[in-house]
């Protein structure tokens, strides 16, 4: 029995440290990237009251995701294949693939730079970042049904 | 796109046929005087929200053009297909290049009869078979809003289609077998007002039944599976069920379906992707009660199961 707790441990250590598998990686760091703009979202639709010092704080958390975001170890060649919504187009076009993502980290170092006043200031900032999502994947993921 | 490629072999069929069938049936068929009487004069101020609602810039504004330059119309996109390319033309008012001397009963003819002023058939890669739904008003309000744009000089280059893709009569009677300005989806009496706004905007200008629904043979929409998702253009990707059994939507509330129109959101915060993000674009600059109207539509339209066969990830 304590052994397996053991194993059980270690597996969810193993799991928490570092994934095997670059797809399983760049979808966490995706989901995560989805988690805080929707934080973002709840206040600019009124759900949640605007904390100034709690939006900036998820700004800096969209940032450090941005940072961690590196394309190359994440996109491995071959790694389109499985279950990935990653589009083909990424290998034939890294660089552009590449321009895109730097677009989103300057963009969430802007917003950290000049943090919103008020819930309009939020909601230009979201429509901003919202737009470097969509032009990413615009082009660099496809949907397989 | 997949459904182009299909709509080619489609005028290779039709083509055949129609040499067969006669020629007389596929002749271009414009509007009668009558008709046309019942533009009026348009309002440009209204004819915005129909530009935005059909998605003309995502055509035939440059590629890639943001901002401002969305509204300058010269076009020169690549709908690629293998049996060759379309090219959406210059529609900015540019007199020689563009239609700026085109007469609103010219624009009214190419938007819901596919003829062009020189009494051609237009290749549905125009959708003008969602098109034909809208209301000769809206037309009208299109036309005045369109007259508003700056004119944009330079041909967009010609369409590259091989024989016998090329020969725009056989699109006649690709024309009797779909176009026809009924609704797609018959709605009981009592239908609450929102829904059937809905429809006109899903239906008519958004054309959203184009990508969203399969295509059968001749490559024309199958009524039968309205907007039960497709095969997506690249041949890769699939374009998403919209009916009620969709995978995402059936979990997402009216609301939710209002927000991703608005911001691109999903209630799970991914966000849009493919060629929904210029129909997004768009949907974004109508009004709150337009959305919320697609929405309800979307909720009342009969359910389908998945209009694509399911994914079996390659090992
Ligand atoms: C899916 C892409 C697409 C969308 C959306 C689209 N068009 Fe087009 N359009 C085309 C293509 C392709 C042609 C060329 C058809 C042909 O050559 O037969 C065309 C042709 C036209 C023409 C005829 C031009 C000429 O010189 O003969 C007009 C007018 C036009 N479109 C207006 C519009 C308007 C107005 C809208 C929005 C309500 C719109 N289009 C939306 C693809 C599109
Ligand atoms: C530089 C390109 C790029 C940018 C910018 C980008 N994404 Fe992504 N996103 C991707 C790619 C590629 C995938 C597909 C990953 C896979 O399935 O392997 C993806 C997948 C996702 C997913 C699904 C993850 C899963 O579980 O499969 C979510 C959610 C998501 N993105 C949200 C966002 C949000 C929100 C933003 C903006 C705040 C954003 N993305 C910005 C490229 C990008
Ligand atoms: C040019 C093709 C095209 C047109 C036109 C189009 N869509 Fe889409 N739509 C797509 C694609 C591709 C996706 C998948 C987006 C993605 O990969 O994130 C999509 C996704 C969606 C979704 C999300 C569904 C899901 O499961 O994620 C909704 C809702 C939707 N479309 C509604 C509409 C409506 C309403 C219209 C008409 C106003 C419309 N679409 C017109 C291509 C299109």
């Amino acid at each position: 029995m304590r052994k397996l707790v053991l194993a059980i441990s270690m597996l969810a250590f193993a799991g928490s440290a570092a994934f095997a598998d670059p797809i399983q990686e760049r979808q966490a760091l995706m989901k995560e990237r989805g988690k805080l703009a929707g934080q973002l979202s709840k206040v600019v639709k009124g759900e949640e009251d605007f904390d100034a010092g709690a939006v900036l704080t998820t700004l800096k958390a969209l940032q450090a995701n941005a940072e961690k975001f590196d394309a190359e170890k994440l996109f491995p060649a071959g790694s389109d294949q499985g279950d990935t919504t990653a589009a083909p187009k990424i290998w034939e076009d890294m660089a552009g693939f590449k321009a895109a993502e730097d677009k989103f980290l300057a963009n969430t170092k802007e917003a950290v730079a000049s943090p919103p006043g008020d819930v309009d200031g939020l909601k230009a900032q979201l429509n901003t970042l919202g737009g470097d999502c969509g032009a990413c994947h615009q082009s660099y993921r496809i949907k397989k049904g | 796109m997949a459904w182009l490629k299909k709509l080619s072999g489609a005028v290779i069929v039709l083509g055949g046929a129609a040499a067969a069938a006669g020629w007389a049936l596929s002749a271009p068929v414009r509007f009668d005087a009558g008709a046309i009487a019942q533009l009026g004069p348009g309002d440009a101020a209204k004819g915005k929200r129909i530009f935005y609602a059909g998605g003309c810039t995502s055509c035939h504004s440059k590629p890639g053009a943001q901002g401002d330059a969305r509204l300058q119309l010269a076009g020169g996109l690549e709908l690629k297909t293998p049996f060759g390319t379309f090219v959406p033309p210059n529609i900015s008012q540019d007199r020689k290049d563009g239609i700026g001397a085109w007469s609103e009963e010219d624009f009214a003819n190419a938007m819901l009869k596919g003829v062009s002023p020189s009494g051609e058939h237009l290749y549905p890669a125009f959708p003008y078979a969602s098109y034909a739904r809208m209301k000769p008003a809206d037309i009208a309000d299109l036309y005045a809003f369109m007259k508003t744009l700056p004119a944009v000089a330079g041909k967009a280059p010609d369409h590259k289609l091989s024989f016998p893709f090329t020969i725009r009569r056989g699109i006649g009677l690709w024309k009797l077998l779909y176009l026809s300005p009924e609704p797609v989806i018959a709605l009981p009496d009592g239908t609450p007002d929102k829904v059937l706004a809905g429809r006109y905007l899903v239906e008519g200008p958004g054309h959203c039944g184009e990508c969203h629904t399969p295509r059968d043979f001749a490559a024309g929409v199958k009524k039968g599976e309205w907007l039960a998702g497709s095969v997506a253009a690249e041949g890769t990707g699939v374009v998403p069920n919209i009916t009620p059994d969709g995978k995402s939507i059936k979990d997402w509330s009216e609301a939710d379906i209002a927000n991703y129109l608005e911001t691109g959101f999903t209630p799970d915060f991914d966000s849009v992707g493919g060629a929904m993000v210029e129909v997004q674009k768009n949907m974004a600059q109508l009004t709150a009660d337009d959305r919320a109207a697609i929405a309800a539509y979307l909720k009342a339209v009969p359910p389908h199961p998945n209009g694509y066969p399911a994914h079996k990830p390659a090992s």
